[in-house]
C-alpha cells in the first residue's frame, strides 16, 4: 500500500504504549523512533508545535498528536480489520466517555499517588480504587471491554494497571481478591502479542521510576 | 422536526455553561427537537444525580432514556447519530485535526483564557501572558477559512464557543483586552461571524444576562 508510519516515542510512556497496541492490533507496519525527552528532535518540534510531546504519529508525513486522536485515527484509516471501536454511535459514545474517564481521572490520580506522601498518598489510593471498581463494572463478563477483542477503553487502561499492578510501581495496593475482573483482564491482556510486545520490560520501568523517585526527592 | 428516531431527547443543562451550549448549539444546527431541563446546581435533580451519578455534571443528554455527560462526548454522539449537516469531516486526517483542537481548546485554551480574566493582581501578567499565546495558536489554527469547520460550523467551532462568545463578556468585566480586532483580526472577524450566525445567535445566552451574572460572581 505504500504508507509510510512513523511513532515518534519514548519507550517508558504509557501514551506511547497506548498508540503501539493500536498499530499491533491493525497488524499495521510502523517505525517506532525513540525521543530524547530532554532533548527534542527537531522532527518532534516541528510535528507537534503545539505541545512538543510525544507520542506523535506521523502518516505519509502528516501529523497526528495525543495518543487517543491518534488511536481513533488508525481505526478509521485502517478500518478493514480489528475494530477499535464499536459500531453502533450510543456504545461508541460509551467507550469514549470511559476512556475519557480513566485518560483524565485515573491517570491524574496515579500522578498524585506517585507524588505525595503519607495521607494524602492514602487518599489518593482509595480515590484510584473506587475509580477501579466503577471501571470493572463497566467490563462485566465480557472477555475486554471491547467485547471479543481489544476496544479503546483496553488500550487506554491496559499501560495504567500494567504499571499500577503488575509492576507495581507505586507500592502494592491493589488487592486481587477484590479486583478478579480487572486482574483477570490483565492477564488475558498480557498473553496478547499485540500487548505483550508494547509492554516495556518490568525491570527498565522499575530504574525509571526509581531514578525520577530520587530525582523528585532532590 | 421532530428527532428522527421518533424517541424523546432531553438535556440536562445550566444557561450560563458554554458546555451545556455546546449540546444545545449541535442539536439546533442538526434540527433536533428536545426538551431542556435547567439545573440549579445548590439543588441537584433528582434526574442530574440519577443520569450522571459520576460526575453530577450538566450537560447530560438523554436519548431514548439512555444518558451521556461529556461535552465533546455529546457532540460527537450527535454527529454520530443525525448525519444531516455533519459537523465533523469525513477525512480521517482532517477528523484527527478537529478532535485535536477540541481537545486543546478543553485543555489549554478555554482554562487560559479563564484563569486571566478571573486573575488577581498578583498572577495576572503571567495568566494574561499565557491567555495571548493561547489565542495565537487558535487563530494560527483557524487559518483564512471562515469557519474552523470550513464553509460551515463544525465541531471546532462549537468547542470553541467559549472564545467566540464568553471570553468578550468576561474579558470586559475583567477590564483587560485579549481577543480584540487589533490583536487577533482573522480570531476576532471569526468571533463575529460565529455570532452572528443564524443558527448559532439564536442559541446562545443572553448577553445581559450573561455579563450580569458573572458580574455577580466577580464581585463575590
Amino acid at each position: 500500500m505504500g504508507d509510510e508510519v512513523i511513532l515518534l516515542n519514548f519507550w517508558v510512556s504509557p501514551y506511547g504504549i497506548r498508540v503501539r497496541i493500536a498499530l499491533e492490533e491493525k497488524g499495521i507496519k510502523y517505525e517506532n523512533r525513540e525521543e530524547d525527552v530532554n532533548k527534542k528532535s527537531p522532527l518532534l518540534l516541528q510535528m507537534n508545535p503545539v505541545n512538543k510531546t510525544i507520542p506523535v504519529l506521523i502518516h505519509n508525513g502528516k501529523p497526528i498528536c495525543e495518543s487517543l486522536i491518534a488511536v481513533e485515527y488508525i481505526d478509521e484509516v485502517w478500518n478493514d480489520k480489528s475494530p477499535l471501536l464499536p459500531s453502533d454511535p450510543y456504545q461508541r459514545s460509551q467507550a469514549r466517555f470511559w476512556t475519557n474517564y480513566v485518560d483524565t481521572k485515573m491517570y491524574e490520580i496515579a500522578v498524585k499517588i506517585w507524588k505525595s506522601e503519607g495521607e494524602e498518598k492514602e487518599a489518593a489510593k482509595e480515590e484510584f480504587l473506587e475509580c477501579l471498581k466503577l471501571i470493572e463494572e463497566q467490563l462485566g463478563d465480557k472477555p475486554y471491554f471491547g467485547g471479543d477483542n481489544l476496544g479503546l477503553l483496553d488500550i487506554v487502561l491496559v499501560p495504567l494497571i500494567c504499571y499500577t499492578y503488575t509492576y507495581n510501581i507505586y507500592g502494592n495496593f491493589i488487592n486481587e481478591t477484590q479486583y478478579p475482573k480487572i486482574i483477570a483482564w490483565s492477564k488475558r491482556c498480557a498473553l496478547k502479542e499485540t500487548v505483550s510486545k508494547c509492554l516495556p520490560e518490568e525491570q527498565r520501568v522499575k530504574e525509571v521510576f526509581s531514578k525520577r523517585r530520587q530525582d523528585l526527592n532532590k | 422536526m421532530a428527532s428522527e428516531h421518533g424517541e424523546e431527547v432531553k438535556v440536562l443543562g445550566k444557561w450560563s455553561s458554554p458546555f451545556s451550549n455546546r449540546v444545545v448549539l449541535s442539536l439546533k444546527l442538526k434540527g433536533v427537537a428536545y426538551k431542556y431541563s435547567e439545573e440549579d446546581f445548590a439543588n441537584k435533580s433528582d434526574d442530574l444525580l440519577k443520569y450522571n451519578p459520576i460526575h453530577k455534571k450538566v450537560p447530560v443528554l438523554i436519548h431514548k432514556g439512555n444518558p451521556l455527560p461529556e461535552s465533546l462526548v455529546i457532540v460527537e454522539y450527535i454527529d454520530d447519530t443525525w448525519t444531516n449537516n455533519p459537523l465533523l469531516p469525513q477525512d480521517p486526517y482532517e477528523r484527527a485535526l478537529a478532535r485535536f483542537w477540541s481537545k486543546t481548546l478543553d485543555d489549554k485554551i478555554l482554562p487560559a483564557l479563564w484563569n486571566a480574566c478571573w486573575s488577581d493582581e498578583k498572577g495576572r501578567d503571567k495568566a494574561v501572558e499565557e491567555a495571548l499565546e493561547a489565542l495565537k495558536i487558535l487563530q494560527e489554527a483557524l487559518k483564512d477559512k471562515r469557519f474552523f469547520g470550513g464553509e460551515t460550523i463544525g465541531l471546532v467551532d462549537i468547542a470553541a464557543n467559549f472564545i467566540g462568545y464568553w471570553v468578550a463578556i468576561l474579558q470586559e468585566i475583567a477590564g483587560l483586552e485579549l481577543l480584540t480586532i487589533e490583536k487577533f483580526p482573522k480570531l476576532y472577524k471569526w468571533s463575529q461571524e460565529f455570532v452572528n450566525h443564524p443558527v448559532i445567535k439564536e442559541s446562545l445566552p443572553p448577553r445581559d444576562k450573561l455579563f450580569a451574572f458573572f458580574k455577580a460572581s466577580a464581585s463575590k
